[in-house]
């Protein structure tokens, strides 16, 4: 609903106070794009409006400045009601070069309104974008409101005074963009204008010049109302439970779900961790917040990280690893090695698109067989699903839960769309969540005999900590034998055994599954899991306010899964479930349930737009047998687009000078 | 190893209730007995004593020492030591891995925790063979050697353990075979040092790779071609009637007469554990033409990584506020209506809502 009122054009008369608005930031990966939306989301969220976001960033961290799939861009709705998704289509886009430009226009909506940098409109970038004339010019962006202007030369002139060299006054273009969607939306520039203080604290020079470029924008605004298309607009603020809020990426919160689910388990955390987009951002966070009990230790690969985690589990802290795919993958081995240590161990896979390196930069969530899979032997693991940034800090703490509980791994999955985006997040209060303290065994849990492999009545063995007086014994990945944990290769202990693990699993106590929208049976349930919350959640939300008998279902719990789940679906005529992958929740689905749920597949490394899943809810309900479910193409007008971190190949050499500018 | 109040044990309190299952006459046999005669000696407390191990015969060590032991996967055991080491720096870690363990699969994972000066004692048993899978050829068998998968010799150039190891950064290399009665002394000095201490182990495979080390590892006879290094002592072998001498020409080691025990004139080279040169070409000095360079060949320690771990931690605590309720709102935030409990200023020590019981 809240992007229905964005459906409207800017220009007309009931968008004076729109409910909500969709922005598109575009520039060349070295223009600041993703600092200019983050800033921009910062004093959104200031303002009291609800958003989402959604950044998309090349592949290639320093593509030849100028060219197509150099371009940078960074998504934000944002409104006065409830805002789940990034949106699907912009109303206003910021083309910083032709190149940002051509990427983007086909998303715009028409009557939208694109502001342009003539500045950067030159024969030598209209070449590198593909473009034979400039569009700026030739009338085919006839259905489109245009502001073009020479941003560089009005960023080079209010920076003037700070004597920077043109390079690094051009640096502050973005400021400048920052400054007049700041006036175009009523936002205060005051915290920008501390941020920059703070971020060039001993460089005072360059945030003067970042402050005046800023200044310069916003003023630049009041002066073009006075005529063009530019108008100023009033987001009213979102109606919000009271408490403190801020704004949180899936990346932090997990990053802090974490710590806290190391306090609620009064333990210390070790985080082994390698470099990998887009996981690499929680072990940034972690590093920072060492005063809380963290260790972090940058392995040399994938398979060091997991089990240096491993041996910290082993050693009495609360081992946890992270990473995306093709991390997760080398990990395996180690993941049945913490299964069969039964070893507490948190593993956070950041989804991306696969197989191999596949799309580093963008969105899938096609790592759920692995999650739930993919391990040799019969290798039960708990897995936990995030559907959005705030929501991800909760299933933060609940992977700690069950890790520590029923010493076990548990894989936590969240993807690259909740790793980046940002949502305004009320604050938890951490004393609302339960403490889970973990006991270690210190004396002989058999008289004089210490059973290491003795279950309690969850099914978990004792933790017990290496510097443990008299309770020295040894573990390993070969089989154990019940109880005393010795190495037993016979036929009954390795039935017994697997039968033990399997049922420790099967047993995890998990939540009843609630539905999140909608009546608890019906005509038709749609069941997500993950990032697809948000615009499933407003499709359903559209669908009943048309009277149709639809339901939205979330799954947290993958692995187990919720108890009452199957009698739920069963209660449903029909089940929708609509995935960004070929459809792996749904088998799981129908293995576990009998249930014949039908796929709704995007494999494009785009999220879901909300009319796609409105078409596909209305497909159950338009009398035609058999065109329910599917695939939904790829989107061409959506983020990412196309071009968006691939380089084709196709510019010519003396185009392909690599630009010196950082993001 | 750590400074420890010394533990008084007996070989037999090292030994555990299970079958040793390695191959009649196997050299693991022997190292076992020298760790476990060697344990007593530095007064070693089994409770703070944790063998790790990866994949292969020498990883089942472990099970057979009365200790805290983990048997871990193919090639990590370096991994799994670093995150208990970091986990808690009191426990004494004795690593044990073997040449296809160590060098092959595992060989990324060693080159690290020696760069990193992880505080532990990581012992590789080279018996330049496979014998777990049944016989082929290992990282450091020799050229030509046949095996099930080589069987028309094998042409890969071998590695060389300690030469791998002070070229990873190692601060200690020290080197044994499994019947020689110096093995405990070799160990000892690696227990002593702080920081990553590798030690490779000569070791008799009697099943697959027979004798191979007999040129100076058979248990009597070959003394002549074993050069035992002991600091600040001259390098002198075959009875004190040879010795090693720096060719200040070529910039290279060579063998030298000793005639009446004169190895001042003969120019003979005063072991120095901290020669970081010296220990290069000691690794590098081939056997044959040369003597087995066994013992210290090199020690010298610097700050270990787990105390770097814990001092950046030290440091980048001091005057943080661990407050996790205040961690939460950390940032630019904003607050929604007059009324709203602040959840962040209000908190008693224990983090709970304004006026809640203390939940620790």
């Amino acid at each position: 609903m809240a992007t229905q009122a964005a459906e409207r054009p800017l220009n007309s008369a009931a968008s004076e106070n729109p409910e909500a608005v969709v922005v598109r930031f575009a520039g060349d990966s070295g223009d600041g794009m993703q600092l200019t939306g983050g800033q921009f989301t910062l004093s959104t969220a200031l303002a009291g409006n609800d958003l989402a976001t959604f950044p998309d960033f090349p592949a290639e961290i320093r593509a030849p400045q100028g060219t197509l799939f150099g371009v940078s861009a960074f998504q934000i709705n944002f409104g006065s009601t409830a805002i789940e998704t990034a949106g699907d289509a912009p109303d206003v886009l910021v083309a910083m070069n032709p190149a940002a430009l051509k990427t983007n226009l086909q998303a715009l909506k028409p009557g939208g309104l694109i502001i342009a940098d003539t500045g950067e409109f030159t024969k030598r970038n209209l070449e590198k974008a593909k473009y034979a004339a400039n569009p700026l010019d030739d009338g085919s962006l006839a259905k489109w409101q245009v502001l073009a202007f020479d941003i560089s030369a009005q960023t080079v002139e209010a920076v003037k005074p700070f004597g920077l060299g043109n390079k690094d006054a051009l640096r502050c273009k973005n400021m400048w963009t920052l400054g007049l969607a700041l006036w175009m939306f009523d936002r205060p520039r005051g915290p920008i204008h501390d941020w920059l203080n703070a971020k060039f604290k001993g460089k005072p020079e360059l945030a003067g010049a970042n402050i005046a470029a800023l200044d310069a924008g916003h003023a630049y605004g009041e002066t073009a109302e006075l005529s063009g298309p530019l108008k100023q607009l009033h987001v009213e603020p979102v109606e919000s439970a009271p408490g403190l809020y801020r704004t949180i990426t899936g990346a932090e919160a997990i990053s802090l779900g974490l710590v806290a689910g190391a306090q609620l388990a009064e333990l210390p955390m070790f985080f082994g961790g390698y470099p990998i987009t887009p996981a690499s951002a929680i072990l940034h966070h972690l590093a920072r917040l060492k005063e809380f009990g963290v260790t972090t230790f940058q392995a040399e690969d994938e398979i060091a990280a997991i089990c240096a985690a491993i041996g910290a589990s082993y050693a009495g802290q609360l081992g946890v690893t992270s990473s995306s795919g093709p991390g997760i993958a080398l990990k395996g081995e180690a993941m049945g090695l913490a299964i069969m240590t039964e070893l507490p161990l948190v593993i956070v896979n950041s989804q991306r698109g696969g197989p191999s390196t596949g799309l580093p930069t963008k969105t899938e969530q096609s790592d759920l067989y692995q999650a739930v899979y993919g391990r040799n032997g019969d290798a039960p693991m708990p897995v936990v699903s995030a559907r959005s940034p705030g929501d991800a800090f909760e299933c933060a703490i609940e992977a700690c839960r069950i890790a520590v509980q029923y010493m076990t791994p548990v894989m936590l999955l969240t993807d690259g769309y909740i790793a980046n985006a940002a949502e305004p997040w009320k604050v938890p209060d951490p004393a609302r969540f339960e403490p889970f303290p973990v006991t270690f065994l210190d004396a002989p849990n058999d008289g004089d005999n210490l059973l290491p492999y003795a279950r309690d009545f969850k099914g978990a063995r004792p933790w017990i900590k290496p510097g443990t007086p008299g309770l020295m014994h040894r573990i390993g990945g070969i089989e154990k034998a019940v109880d005393t944990g010795h190495i037993d290769y016979s036929p009954s202990n390795h039935q017994a055994m697997t039968d033990a693990r399997v049922g420790k699993i099967a047993g995890v106590s998990v939540p009843d599954q609630d539905v999140c929208l909608g009546e608890t049976s019906g005509t038709l349930a749609v069941v997500g899991w993950g990032s697809t919350f948000g615009p499933i959640h407003q499709a359903v939300r559209r669908a009943r306010n048309r009277g149709i008998d639809v339901s939205h279902i979330h799954v947290r719990h993958i692995w187990p899964l919720p108890a009452n789940l199957g009698e739920l679906l069963h209660g449903f005529d029909h089940v929708l479930v609509p995935e960004m992958n070929t459809g792996q929740f749904k088998t799981v689905l129908r293995d576990q349930f009998l249930v014949d749920a039908r796929p709704l597949t995007k494999t494009s490394g785009q999220p879901f737009q909300i009319a796609e899943l409105e078409e596909a809810i209305g497909k159950f309900f338009d009398g035609i047998p058999g065109n329910e479910g599917g695939e939904v193409d790829a989107n061409l007008q959506q983020l990412p687009t196309p071009e968006s971190g691939h380089d084709d190949g196709t510019l010519p050499r003396d185009l392909r000078l690599h630009h010196d500018r950082d993001n | 190893m750590n400074d420890m109040t010394p533990f008084a044990t007996t070989l037999k309190d090292w030994e555990t209730d299970q079958e040793v299952r390695w191959c009649p006459g196997c050299g693991d046999y022997a190292i076992l007995k020298a760790v476990q005669r060697t344990l007593p000696q530095i007064g070693a407390n089994p409770a703070t004593t944790v063998f790790i191990s990866g994949i292969g015969c020498s990883s089942r060590f472990p099970y057979y020492m009365e200790s805290y032991g983990f048997h871990t996967i193919h090639g990590r055991a370096p991994a799994v030591a670093t995150g208990v080491k970091l986990a808690n720096p009191d426990l004494d870690i004795w690593l044990v891995t073997g040449d296809g363990d160590g060098l092959s699969i595992g060989g990324n994972h060693l080159m690290h925790v020696l760069r990193r000066n992880v505080n532990m004692q990581i012992m590789l048993f080279n018996n330049e063979i496979y014998g777990l899978t049944k016989g082929q050829y290992s990282p450091t068998s020799r050229e030509g050697t046949k095996s099930p998968s080589t069987p028309l010799g094998s042409y890969d150039h071998p590695a060389r353990p300690a030469a791998f190891a002070l070229g990873a950064g190692a601060r200690f290399v020290g080197r044994g075979f499994d019947v020689s009665k110096n093995l405990p002394e070799v160990l000892k000095a690696a227990h002593a040092h702080q920081g990553a201490a590798f030690i490779e182990i000569f070791q008799n495979c009697v099943v697959y790779n027979k004798d191979v080390f007999d040129d100076f590892a058979q248990p009597k006879g070959a003394e002549d071609r074993q050069l035992w290094l002991e600091h600040g002592q001259p390098m002198l072998f075959a009875g004190g009637t040879q010795g090693i001498a720096l060719d200040r020409e070529a910039l290279r080691l060579k063998v030298v007469p000793v005639t009446d025990g004169d190895w001042q004139s003969a120019d003979v080279i005063v072991h120095d554990v901290t020669n970081r040169s010296i220990a290069h070409m000691l690794v590098e000095m081939p056997f044959g033409p040369f003597p087995m360079a066994l013992g210290v060949l090199y020690d010298d320690p610097r700050p270990t990584f787990e105390a770097a771990v814990a001092e950046e931690r030290v440091k980048s605590s001091a005057g943080k506020d661990t407050n996790l309720a205040k961690l939460l709102g950390k940032g630019q935030s904003w607050t929604v209506g007059d009324n709203a409990a602040d959840p962040v200023s209000t908190r008693p020590p224990g983090q709970g809502e304004p006026g809640a019981a203390d939940p620790r």
